[in-house]
């Protein structure tokens, strides 16, 4: 293999990742990103610290996309599930992109930073799939689009002291951001503006997270990103993992491409279908997934809570309680906020009515269990 | 510095035997629910169930993975530690305190194959 393709194929690192390996993280590889699991201490006390005050996370992994011209608009609504003509500049909208058949491309969040001005975040695993696909579908489209990704990082500060904190050490004012909306504003440090990559030319700040509790993301330049990420951490900020992130992610029902959303499983099936505007005349996979909502579809996607402490894990296998297999879990966990065996899994339909019985493999010995709502913990946003 | 203990025989895979006349008492080691964290919950076999030596016979669980237990010695189950059903945690205070089953042994001589407190740390090592 020539040199560049190794090259190509390597492991890549955040602009934090020197931070992680002094403070003795034990990382792992994700999304084609060597990120931190857990630090010093244990995935449930990253978990408890963001539930009961506040965590910071680098996920400077993430990838960002920008879209401006005169049809961005246009361009957006239609490769987008949700509706975004009609946003105030600020807001921010949750959705997904999807194929002709209703399949996922990736799930996304769409920021409105002015008239025909968005800016895209997606998920590290699929930047590459995403970029691409997004060229594609560009054609006939006046617009400029960009893979800003190598550019940003990105930090989440998540938990009910989190706008206190923000607000402390990082002196960004943000008591006035509702869920849901940003802000760009200058980045503390003047030289830390990033050059001309940077189109931001500042600091955005919104409140959205992914852990269910009250928080903020920072999207900024490399330079603007550490100095804010020493400041936390000298402030005794609980630095968290990849491994609370999923763990916290989970206990309010929130999805991960790749577990409840693949190019397999569309919104639809994973009951996402309050992201989707059927209203808007077109979009990609607007007929498939309107299609699949009024026939319904083959599987959908339930919570199973099982009677035992056992615990239930991706891939295994769902039966119902003639012992006949009827799915597979997609992400589970023993919660740790709320103390119970608990799963997504991906089941026939016929048995995705609330309450039903079903019955999960573990390895040697099969569990009883009920289907439930996915949200196993109540989330806290700040919505007003 | 992970607890190793003189007198007690130690597999590749984590676990150790310790052997009262016929029996033994088997469980992970010090070094293994270092590695592991914070354990939530065992699953162990049934008395009476058999055990073979290499092969699986349950597996502690963490938030983050489900790790096999393999058996360092063949034998029949005769008691397992029912402690640890409502609080896993125990084999993070003290691994070899508290053992997951005692199995009356049915070849000695597998103890062999075992190493011993030294060659296990030396191993660890590694």
């Amino acid at each position: 293999m020539a040199i560049k393709q190794i090259l190509e194929k390597r492991v890549k690192r955040t602009c934090l990742y020197d931070r992680h390996l002094s403070m003795g993280a034990m990382m792992v590889e994700f999304g084609g990103f060597d990120m931190p699991l857990l630090y010093q201490s244990s995935i449930n006390q990253e978990h408890h610290a963001v539930r009961e005050h506040v965590g910071l996370f680098d996920v400077s992994h993430m990838g960002e996309v920008t879209v401006r011209g005169r049809d961005a608009e246009r361009y957006v609504n239609h490769i987008f599930t949700n509706d975004v003509s009609n946003m105030p500049a600020g807001k921010i909208l949750y959705g997904m992109m999807c194929y002709e058949n209703g399949g996922t491309v990736d799930d996304l969040l769409v920021y409105k930073l002015g008239d025909n001005d968005f800016f895209l975040v997606i998920n590290a695993a699929n930047i590459d799939k995403d970029w691409a696909w997004m060229q594609e579908q560009a054609a006939g489209f006046d617009i400029e689009l960009k893979n800003e990704s190598d550019v940003y990082g990105q930090l989440a500060i998540q938990g009910p002291e989190s706008e206190h904190i923000v607000e402390t050490v990082l002196d960004i004012p943000c008591s006035d951001l509702v869920f849901y909306t940003c802000k760009v504003i200058p980045t503390p440090n003047p030289s830390h503006m990033g050059g001309e990559d940077n189109y931001l030319q500042g600091l955005l700040i919104s409140r959205t997270g992914y852990t269910g509790e009250d928080g903020f993301e920072i999207y900024a330049s490399h330079d603007c990103i550490r100095e804010c990420w020493d400041k936390l951490i000298d402030a005794g900020v609980q630095p968290c993992g990849l491994g609370c992130r999923d763990t916290l992610r989970f206990e309010v029902g929130l999805p991960l491409y790749g577990d409840e959303l693949s190019e397999n499983i569309s919104p639809v099936m994973a009951g996402l279908t309050m992201f989707i505007k059927f209203d808007k005349p077109e979009f990609i996979g607007r007929e498939a997934l309107l299609k699949q909502k009024t026939e319904g579809t083959a599987r959908k996607l339930v919570g199973i809570e099982l009677h035992d402490k056992a615990i239930p894990r991706h891939g295994y296998t769902v039966l119902n309680m003639d012992g006949e297999p009827i799915g597979e879990v997609t992400t589970g966990y023993h919660t740790l906020s709320t103390d119970k065996s608990v799963c997504m899994a991906l089941v026939d339909t016929a048995y995705a009515a609330l309450g039903t019985d079903v019955q999960i493999q573990i390895r040697k010995k099969v569990f009883p269990g009920t289907v439930v709502k996915k949200q196993f913990y109540n989330k806290s946003y700040k919505k007003n | 510095m992970a607890k190793v203990i003189e007198g007690l025989y130690y597999s590749e895979s984590h676990e150790y035997v310790r052997v009262e006349g016929e029996y033994g008492f088997i469980g992970i080691t010090d070094y293994a629910q270092n590695a592991l964290g914070a354990v939530v919950y065992v699953d162990m076999p049934e008395v009476d169930d058999e055990v073979e030596a290499g092969e699986e016979f349950g597996a502690v669980e963490s938030t983050k993975a489900a790790s096999d237990l393999m058996a360092p010695v063949s034998g029949t189950v005769v008691e397992v530690n029912e402690a640890l059903d409502d609080q896993p945690e125990l084999i993070n205070q003290d691994a070899y305190e508290n053992w997951i089953i005692k199995v009356e042994m049915s070849d000695k001589s597998e103890l062999d194959n075992l190493m011993d407190a030294v060659a296990y740390e030396a191993f660890c090592a590694k």
